[in-house]
């Protein structure tokens, strides 16, 4: 099953390369991840999307939190949370005929074009994992997909849960 | 503020934390560290022959202690030499802090003379690793490493320190951290109250309950408390191979050591059982068998400090985090007082099916006449010992030879690389104990395989003065390997004999030590005992054992735990 952790870890040197460490000595699946410096400074947080079953889940669970630098870990796919994920693609837009269709589907999809080329559009698209490959199987219907580029996902439980130190 | 060098805030630190041996090997990038170990006395360096050494005798030392082993070694080829030797303390979560050399920081990256990535080599195998960039971080940094590998579930801890903030020419204000806490970091001790209520319970509610000791009870200095617990309820007592001497193996209650070479009565004590305590053990695949035949009736009650260790294995029924004492501490206090007669008499039916099994008497073995059997050199070696001595081990037959028939009355006397099975630490292990126990005896049950290992200490030991006991059981042979080949291989003995074997009696007089060869078994006594007379020297003891032997009981492959073979032809 795909599930969502979400690690509070030290932003020190070192704390992301123990916690890929602990996916590929134990052979874990790493499906996406996502990190950066939290609104404090010192901390980092980290958005991993893997997939396994319970006992998998657990052990991940807890061999992420046996780190050192780690503060907490929590599944957000255990409770109702919100998860998002960006996705940067630019497609080549030869024709008018080509222009108009990937105009309609940025609109429909409520993604932006944030930058136009001679032969291409690059567009911004956010939203779940799902709609991001809906998106690109939308495009690359209409035309060719030059490059893309998604940040993996990020996520946070709905309501008073919250991951803090 | 105290002003002084990289280099000289290194020892400062190890003193200010106690520190009074470091096990090392010098060379370019901590020739700093050495000066600054020269103009001093409170630490202690102990020269070795190969870094690998220092890890297992800085192992050995906090083994046979409780207290962390320091080893201090180069950067690139004296790092790298100790990672066996921290993986094997890893692996039986054994507290040791290493400082390795690493080339000038402006270097690193730049495939320096020298440089390895000590902090990506060793990261699958250490509790933590910290590289220094500052010399004002020195005293924080090895402070922590001390703190990290002594507390929760031990284990190593490297600091690398690059050579320009050791310099000896540059000074800097020297702070030994008041506080070494952390917030990511708090290890559990207590167990939860709830659980602690349901373990009690189900504890008093079965019938056929038994203890499995593990490696855990003897890190957090549990006996006296486990030896409560099982009095109590005056259950059957097991101990993994790292738990021997937790619980006294000469008490009426404790029927051997179980798994994979366990004994007999163990096995069968814990395949039938209704309940299962697991006091600081994990369930090993030594241990274990067959996890789909495992303990098919048992509610297990797994105590470990380790969450990731409950239910990794073998899902635990009552799952406890906390440190073995402290939980062993609550279990006693929430059991009160137990009517002793009522409890005995639940468990009569139990205990006379345990004897049943014992009264097989599954060690057994036969002499022979003209042939040396390991075991009886193992029994001879308990007798001339009184049975007090720190037993070092190698790993092989021998091993298991001397964790089934030296008995341990007291934790922290067999010394042995559980987790790993690394060959080659008996001898280094057994050199640590020594430096920690002058007055002790220390002796190491080896093999003519393990021994070559690091057969390169025996200099050390000249250096030291190291009176250590060499008990080799010299069977020509990689003797477990053949002992597989001879069941799983249709005896097809691929590289497993050793030819060119030396003469160990005039290697170990070429060191300066004394050698006794041992042929027959009715000179076996007498040697003995002039091992043990040479109080001062070091005595190698090459004993030519019986070549066939196997070691018994063993559980049968993919069976359940107690499915085993008894003899050569006999099985469960
Ligand atoms: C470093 C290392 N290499 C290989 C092994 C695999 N191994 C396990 S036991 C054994 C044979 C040990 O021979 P010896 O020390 O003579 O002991 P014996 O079994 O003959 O008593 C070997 C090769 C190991 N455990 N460690
Ligand atoms: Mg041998």
């Amino acid at each position: 099953m795909r599930r969502i952790i979400s690690v509070l870890m030290e932003n020190a040197p070192g704390s992301l390369s123990r916690i890929v460490g602990v996916f590929s000595q134990r052979g874990y699946n790493v499906d996406s991840l996502c990190v950066a410096p939290t609104d404090d400074k010192s901390l980092s947080r980290l958005t991993i999307v893997t997939h396994g079953d319970d006992k998998v889940i657990e052990q991940i669970t807890k061999q992420v939190n046996k780190l050192i630098d780690v503060l907490k870990v929590t599944d957000l796919s255990d409770g109702h949370h919100v998860e998002r994920e960006l996705m940067l693609v630019k497609v080549a837009t030869r024709s008018d005929l080509v222009r108009a269709e990937v105009k309609r589907n940025v609109d429909i999809f409520r993604a932006q074009i944030v930058d136009v080329d001679a032969n291409n559009y690059t567009i911004q698209v956010t939203g779940t994992s799902d709609k991001l490959d809906a998106f690109a199987h939308t495009m690359s219907q209409s035309t060719e997909i030059i490059e893309a580029s998604r940040t993996g996902v990020c996520g946070l439980a709905r309501g008073e849960k919250a991951l803090r130190p | 503020m105290e002003m002084m060098s990289g280099a000289a805030m290194v020892v400062r630190t190890l003193k200010d934390i106690g520190v009074k041996h470091v096990f090392g090997y010098p060379g370019g990038a901590v020739l700093d560290i050495y000066d600054a170990l020269y103009a001093q006395e409170d630490v202690e360096h102990i020269l070795v022959r190969h870094e690998q050494a220092a890890a297992h005798m800085a192992d050995g030392y906090a083994r046979s202690t409780g207290k962390t082993g320091t080893v201090l070694v180069t950067s690139g080829p004296g790092a790298t030499n100790t990672l066996t030797g921290i993986a094997t303390a890893f692996m039986d979560s054994i507290p040791m802090v290493v400082l390795s050399g690493q080339v000038p920081s402006k270097h690193i990256g730049e495939d320096a003379f020298q440089e390895t990535d000590m902090v990506g080599c060793s990261r699958p195998i250490v509790k933590h690793s910290f590289l220094v960039k500052r010399a004002v971080d020195i005293p924080e940094a090895i402070a922590k490493a001390y703190y990290i590998a002594n507390t929760g579930r031990p284990g190593p801890v490297v600091v690398d320190l690059p050579k320009d903030i050791v310099n000896v020419l540059e000074e800097h204000p020297y702070q030994f951290p008041d506080d070494v806490t952390m917030r990511s970091y708090n290890p559990t001790l207590k167990g939860h109250s709830r659980q602690i209520k349901k373990a009690v319970k189900t504890l008093l509610e079965a019938k056929r309950p038994i203890i499995y000791v593990g490696g855990g009870a003897i890190t957090s200095e549990a006996s006296e408390l486990v030896t409560e617990i099982a009095e109590k309820l005056n259950a059957p007592v097991t101990s993994t191979l790292m738990g021997l001497g937790a619980f006294s193996s000469v008490h009426e209650q404790f029927v051997g050591m179980l798994g994979m070479h366990g004994r007999l009565e163990a096995n069968k004590a814990m395949h039938n059982a209704d309940c299962i305590l697991a006091l600081g053990a994990r369930f090993d695949d030594r241990v274990t068998n067959n996890v789909d035949k495992f303990c098919p009736y048992a509610s297990i009650i797994h105590v470990d400090i380790d969450p990731a260790s409950i239910s990794k294995i073998i899902g635990a029924h009552v799952p406890v985090v906390g440190s073995v004492d402290e939980v062993a501490k609550q279990l006693l206090k929430e059991m009160g007082k137990i009517d002793a007669k009522a409890q005995t008499a639940k468990l009569a039916d139990w205990w006379e099916q345990v004897n049943q099994w014992r009264s097989r008497k599954c060690l057994d073995y036969k002499k022979d006449k003209n042939l040396i059997k390991p075991q009886e050199v193992i029994e001879s070696l308990y007798k001339h010992t009184n049975g007090d001595a720190y037993i070092s081990s190698d790993v092989g037959q021998h091993q298991m030879f001397a964790a089934l028939y030296y008995p341990f009355a007291k934790p922290r006397r067999w010394i042995n690389s559980g987790g790993l099975g690394t060959m080659g630490f008996g001898l280094p292990a057994a050199m640590g104990v020594q430096m920690a126990h002058p007055e002790a005896v220390s002796a190491v049950v080896t093999g003519d395989g393990s021994i070559q290992m690091n057969i390169q200490e025996l200099a050390t030991c000249m250096q030291y003065n190291l009176p250590i006991k060499i008990i080799s059981l010299n069977n020509r042979a990689l003797g477990m390997v053949r002992q597989w080949q001879d069941m799983n291989y249709k005896g097809r003995h691929s590289s497993s004999y050793m030819d060119a074997m030396p003469d160990f009696v005039k290697l170990a007089e070429a060191y300066g030590h004394i050698g006794i060869k041992v042929t027959k078994p009715e000179e076996l006594d007498a040697a003995m005992a002039k091992c043990f007379a040479a109080k001062d020297r070091l005595v190698f003891m090459d004993i030519e054992i019986d070549q066939n032997e196997h070691v018994y009981p063993m559980q049968i492959k993919f069976g359940a735990m107690d499915d085993m073979r008894l003899s050569k032809t006999e099985r469960t």
